[in-house]
């Protein structure tokens, strides 16, 4: 079976990101920009299941300006087989990337597409579950468990409570929560070879899928800063500041 | 035209995360509606109508709606969703899981995780693990909004909204759900939690983590929470983790104790009134945003200072 895998590419986790000063958005320029960690995390699920002998192909596809590349050949480095880049210099939001990953599953023919739960940039947790939506595909978000079978998926997700296991019939969408395995470092000998590998670009265009952003940002704002706090001596000290100064116990 | 809120829960009761999502509902300023889709859900029913500020509630008792899986769900929201302009929800997993199939069903945006409504059709939502608020404003036909639990207030008990069955959309029997593992706790739940004591790393393992920071938390009658990197370790089942990635949480007092306060960690909990921090590394960023911080070895506070509440 053939596997599609979606990476983004953000800034990376340890940054600590600037609000810029005009309030239009976030100063990326300059920033170090990785892979999302929690693609990487469905990069590497999807290159175990070749592995495993229980698929055939992986497909890494990034959609976004022409530097995306090196996120899908961070990918392909990983161990996926061939990329595809869907060009665009537009804001992509989760719906216009849902619809262009529409149509390249539909191209494709992918038997499951493994998408991570969240891009750590925009924290919308929304491209997956679009993405079921318009394909009529079953979803299975949040996994920290994937066993795919004839026909069915068993995948464990991660609920409030707790634990959830459910059976999906495919082809279907997952996304990956943390826990579903470690990412492997690529080593330099897969970062040339991945060099090699396949990569397509297309349009938005090309896949008739108008990005058109649905929401406009207003404005972009530091969130509020915490006063400065105090150091204690000691526990007693701690006790006699949350009875008597703060009084919450 | 109103606002449709979905409500969570287990068919027997609705889960506080709904109140909340009222709350943010009426500031839309429309009719608020409540739909309980589940199976044999009348109890549930029940509790809705006795949400404050509700104007009617919506039942829609069917065999596939005993498990409330997002596809079928979502399914019948659609169906629902001509006669709304808003459709709301709570930003927990199962919100997250189902309404964004319902925006992409309907075609429009949905928006994660508000914090705040500044107007019918303008919503404030965190980005960039919460260092940066954004404003958006959506033109779309339908607004399907998330709403951050931990912002809000919840709604008010002691309504009496009327009752109305709705029909059932038809079963897609995409996914079946075949086992839940919930973690089973006399603690209040996290995201509701008053206090919370959680653990990081430093506390080294999981027995230290219980003999350590249960006796604290029980004292307090707080719940227990934890970073990532105890979950990772196996200290606790990932249920307790705070995070950008876990539970955001915004209780009056948070106690971190041997958590260094990753970007990732804070995302979940900078909200919170008032943050103690207990840890023997002096340079940890999480005496950045700590009210109050110990600089010390927490296998001989934590005792002292249960022993002194």
């Amino acid at each position: 079976m053939k596997i599609l895998v979606p990476v983004k590419r953000v800034v990376d986790y340890n940054v600590k990101v600037r609000v810029k000063a005009d309030g239009t958005g976030v100063d990326i320029a300059n920033v170090k920009m990785s892979m999302n960690p929690f693609d990487e995390i469905a990069v590497e699920e999807a290159v175990r299941l070749k592995e495993a002998g229980v698929a055939s192909e992986v497909v890494a596809v990034s959609c976004g300006v022409a530097a995306c590349q090196e996120t899908i050949r961070a990918a392909m480095a990983i161990g996926a087989d061939r990329g595809i880049l869907v060009e665009s210099d537009a804001e992509l939001q989760p719906l216009a990337v849902a619809k262009l990953l529409k149509a390249l599953c539909d191209k494709e023919q992918p038997t499951v597409v493994i998408c991570g739960k969240q891009a750590i940039d925009d924290d919308s947790n929304q491209t997956g579950q679009m993405l079921a939506a318009l394909m009529g595909w079953p979803q299975a978000t949040f996994a920290s468990k994937v066993q795919l079978g004839d026909g069915v998926a068993t995948v464990t997700r991660e609920i409030d409570g707790g634990l959830e296991t459910v059976e999906t019939k495919l082809p279907a969408v997952v996304t990956t929560d943390l826990r579903l395995n470690e990412p492997r470092y690529a080593t330099l000998p897969n970062i040339m070879k991945a060099k090699k590998k396949p990569l397509d670009t297309v349009k938005p265009a090309d896949l008739g899928v108008d990005v058109a952003p649905r929401l406009a940002t207003l404005k972009v704002a530091e969130p509020p800063k915490r006063s400065a706090g105090v150091r204690v001596a000691d526990v007693a000290q701690l006790v006699d500041k949350l009875k008597n100064e703060a009084k919450v116990i | 035209m109103a606002v449709l809120v979905i409500a969570e829960h287990d068919n027997q009761s609705i889960k506080t995360a709904t109140l909340n999502a009222v709350t943010a509902a009426q500031a839309v300023g429309a009719d608020i509606h409540v739909l309980v889709a589940g199976s044999g859900c009348s109890a549930a029913a029940q509790a809705a109508t006795a949400i404050g500020g509700v104007a009617k509630v919506l039942v829609c008792d069917a065999a596939h709606y005993a498990t409330q899986t997002a596809e079928n769900v979502a399914e019948l929201v659609r169906a629902l969703a001509a006669d709304y302009s808003h459709v709301f929800a709570a930003a927990t997993s199962a919100g997250k899981n189902m309404l964004p199939r319902v925006a992409a069903q309907l075609d429009v945006a949905q928006i994660s995780d508000i914090v705040a409504v500044e107007s019918a059709d303008t919503f404030v939502r965190p980005i960039y693990a919460g260092n940066a608020l954004a404003t958006v404003k959506s033109a779309d036909r339908v607004k399907v909004v998330t709403v951050r639990t931990a912002a809000f207030d919840a709604a008010p008990l002691g309504g009496s909204a009327p009752n109305e069955a709705v029909p059932a959309a038809k079963d897609l029997g995409l996914t079946r759900v075949v086992g839940r593992e919930l973690t089973k706790s006399e603690r209040p739940e996290l995201g509701a939690a008053k206090i919370i004591v959680s653990g990081g790393r430093g506390l080294g393992n999981g027995e230290n983590y219980r003999t350590l920071l249960e006796p604290l938390a029980d004292k307090l009658g707080a719940a227990l929470g934890a970073s990532r990197a105890a979950v990772d370790a196996g200290f606790v089942p990932n249920d307790y983790q705070v995070g950008q990635t876990g539970k955001i949480v915004a209780p009056q007092v948070y106690i971190a104790i041997g958590i260094s306060g990753a970007i990732q960690h804070l995302a979940g909990m900078k909200d919170s009134k008032l943050i103690v921090a207990i840890n023997k590394d002096p340079e940890a960023p999480i005496f950045q945003v700590a009210d109050y911080g110990l600089v010390a070895d927490l296998f001989a506070v934590v005792p002292e200072l249960t022993a002194t509440l």
